[in-house]
Order: structure tokens, then sequence, then C-alpha cells
């Protein structure tokens, strides 16, 4: 059955919300994904070069497959690529957090780390309520626990280091704090994908159990992080960033030196 | 003049086994069936279909395989339609056994708990993980303290 089909079974104001919410997921997963592959070719060590394009190219998969189950449910006549490349950049919906440029190595993984633990913890507020998305989060969550395990060995790497490593973590760290939980602020019509099962649990709770997974791993390594629930209406800039801008310049560039081209 | 007849209609059994002749461009070793990505063949009266597993959300494969099997089964003679689907999450205990002993004789070892990784040239268990990322996102990284050789693991998912 197509995502089109089982769209239809749900009402519109569970549409729309189920919309909102699954263009703001892959925008998360498309920026992220296209910010870490600049590290193509210039990561601190060989593995890392292929780790930071191995990771990228799980989240630009992601984002691709979540904007296939967007365009289904939109049905307006845009694919895939459409939604993700055809858009001004006040248009995406990606999280506070993502409108911070990759900066340095340890910005990477401070950004990384907080994005990994907040996304599982999304992920794992999905519920089985729309079996297209419930079904390709069973899937997705399988290769975040990798992401997961490389961003905690990085966290661990660079906090134990001590010296200019731990400094400018902690600093990067800090930098984030703010917006990071824009990951999961509270989207529009809630309420209405917890009612239809789409969501298991509102993102207030995921926020509670994102929370304590980050104290968890930064407590041991004497790491402060005060981290407040996002106001609704900020997940994402109304005007984005300079790092967003030259991101999105990059990301664009080739569709739009020929639209429609296909090869 | 006897009006055209269509070919006989194939069974399930002889598309497995035009399967088994395609394969991950970027594991040739082992077929898709192999692979456990094969998990539905129907054979209506005018198509085949054919629903595959992506190995990952993100394999840049997918097309590939698609045209590859679409080439595969032309000969039974009617179009065939290929769905990737992820009803079913693939993951690394549906590769068969043919499938784990290719995988080691094209030199990745088989997907393994990290503690009961071999290296695929000398058997040895003495080796150690370098990344858990490889140079294709279904492969991580190894090294053998034995034969002193780097290694590929298939990544346990």
């Amino acid at each position: 059955m197509t995502a089109t089909t089982i769209a239809s079974a749900l009402d519109a104001p569970t549409r729309t919300a189920l919309a909102g919410f699954l263009l703001a997921m892959a925008d998360d997963e498309f920026v992220i994904g296209f910010s870490d592959s600049e590290w193509t070719g210039i990561a601190p060590i060989l593995e890392e070069d292929v780790a930071m394009s191995s990771i990228a190219q799980d989240e630009l998969g992601h984002a691709r497959a979540l904007y296939e189950l967007l365009a289904g449910l939109l049905d307006d006549g845009r694919d895939a690529d459409a939604l993700a490349y055809d858009r001004e950049p006040e248009a995406y919906r990606h999280a506070r957090l993502l409108d911070h440029g990759r900066g340095d190595w340890a910005m990477t993984i401070a950004r990384r780390f907080l994005y990994d633990t907040a996304d599982a913890a999304r992920l794992a507020s999905i519920g089985a309520g729309w079996p297209p998305l419930a079904e390709l989060v069973a899937k997705i969550r399988r290769e975040e626990r990798y992401h997961a395990m490389h961003a905690l060995a990085w966290v661990d790497r660079l906090a134990r280091a001590g010296g200019e490593a731990r400094a400018r973590f902690v600093a990067a760290l800090d930098e984030l704090a703010r917006d990071a939980p824009s990951v999961l602020a509270t989207p529009g019509g809630e309420a209405a994908l917890l009612e239809a099962g789409i969501l298991g649990r509102s993102m207030a709770a995921a926020f509670d159990a994102w929370r304590s997974d980050v104290a968890g791993v930064l407590r041991p390594l004497m790491i402060p992080l005060a981290l407040e629930p996002a106001a609704d209406a900020a997940r994402h800039r109304a005007a984005p960033s300079d790092d967003f801008r030259w991101l999105w310049g990059e990301f664009t560039s080739v569709r739009r030196s020929e639209p429609g081209a296909t090869w | 003049m006897s009006p055209a007849v269509a070919p006989p209609r194939p069974d399930e059994e002889a598309i497995r086994d035009a399967l088994r002749g395609v394969a991950d461009p970027e594991i040739p070793a082992v077929s898709i069936v192999d692979l456990g990505m094969v998990e539905r063949i129907e054979v209506g009266p005018d198509r085949i279909e054919v629903e595959l597993l992506p190995t990952f959300v993100g394999c840049p494969a997918q097309e590939l395989i698609r045209s590859t099997v679409i080439d595969a089964l032309a000969p039974f003679g009617r179009p065939t339609v290929v769905g990737y689907s992820f009803r079913v999450p693939w993951t690394s205990d549906r590769i068969t056994a043919t499938g784990r002993a290719n995988l080691t004789a094209a030199g990745f070892a088989p997907p393994a708990e990290p503690g009961d990784v071999r290296c695929p040239r000398c058997g040895s268990g003495v080796v150690v993980r370098d990344s858990y990322f490889g140079p294709t996102q279904c492969r991580s990284l190894w090294y053998c303290r034995d034969c002193r050789q780097p290694f590929e693991a298939f990544k346990p998912i």
C-alpha cells in the first residue's frame, strides 16, 4: 500500500500535523547530513573521513525516505527531490540546533552528540498509528545505533583528553545548549498525532528522557550542561543563519544550475 | 493462425533461481537472495512483482539493483515490477549460510557480535575494530593482530 492510500484514512487536521512533523524531521536529517558531508576529505584522520562520510550518507538516505513519505502524503506533484531542493532558505524547518554550522571538530562532535541523542528520543516516540512511518523508523533506529556509538566514543575521547580538546568541546556544548532542545519542541497539532497513535508520547516526554540521557553521559565526565525545554514557537529560526544560507547555496547549486536535469 | 500465446507462467522458485544471479554491486560475491533482500515474489497473469528490503535506508545501490533485477527476469516474458519496502526491517540475520560463506571467501568477515568476529583470511579471533564505519554503509574496519592485515566486516544490524 502506498503512503497516499494509507494517508487517506487520516482526517484533515491529523494529515496537516503529520506533514509538518515529517517535514521537520526530514529537514533535520537533510541539513545535518549535508553539513557533516563537508568533512569528506578534510576530517582529522582518515578513519573519521570515512566515518563522517558514511554517517552523512545514512542521514541523507533517511531524509530521502522521509521526503518520499511526505510527497505521498501531500500528493501535490512534488517528489522527494523537489521537496529537498526547491525551497528558499526561509522555508526549511530544521531545528535551531542545526542552524549552527559544523565549526571545528569539537563543534561537529558536540552537535552530533546532542542531535543523535535528541533524535533517538524522538524516534523512540513514534507510535504504530501510521504504518509507513512506524516501519521506516524501525529500520532507521537500527542504523542510528551506530551513529550514537560513534558520537559517544568521541565525547569520551575529547572530554578525557583535557587541555585544548576538552576546552573546545565544553565551549561548543555551551554554545549549543540553548538551541539543542529545539529538536524536541512540541510540534503543531501534537494532540492530533497522539490521538492517532502516530506519536506514542509527547515531545515534552521525549525531552525529559533526552535530558536525563545527556546528563547520564556528561555527569561522569564532570561537564555540567543546562538544557531547558524549547518554547513551542522556537523550533526553527524565522531568519536562517548565515551558516545555513551558505550551506543552502552549496546543496542547491547543482539543482539550480540545470533545473529538472536527470542523469 | 493461432493467437499469440503468453509464455507459461513461471513458478516462484524459477524466479528465485534467476535472482541468484543478481548481486549488490558493492558486494559482488553475494546474491541478493543470499543477502536476504528478497522478501516476496508474486507471479501474476501479466506481471512479476518482486518486493526487496533495502539493507540500509540510504543504500545508493537500490536503483542499480532494481534495473538489474528487471533485466534478469526479462527472459520470463512479462514485465517485472520491483518495489522496495520497510514492511519488515532487513537485518544481517537474514544473510543465508551460503551468503556468509561467500562473504568470507571474498575477504569480508560475516556479521557477528564484536567478540565473535574472525579474520576472513587466517581465521584468527585476535582482531581489533579500527572503526565502526567502512567504505560502504554496511561494512566496518578491522585489523587482524595475527596475520597483520586490515579487513572489513559486515556490520551486525
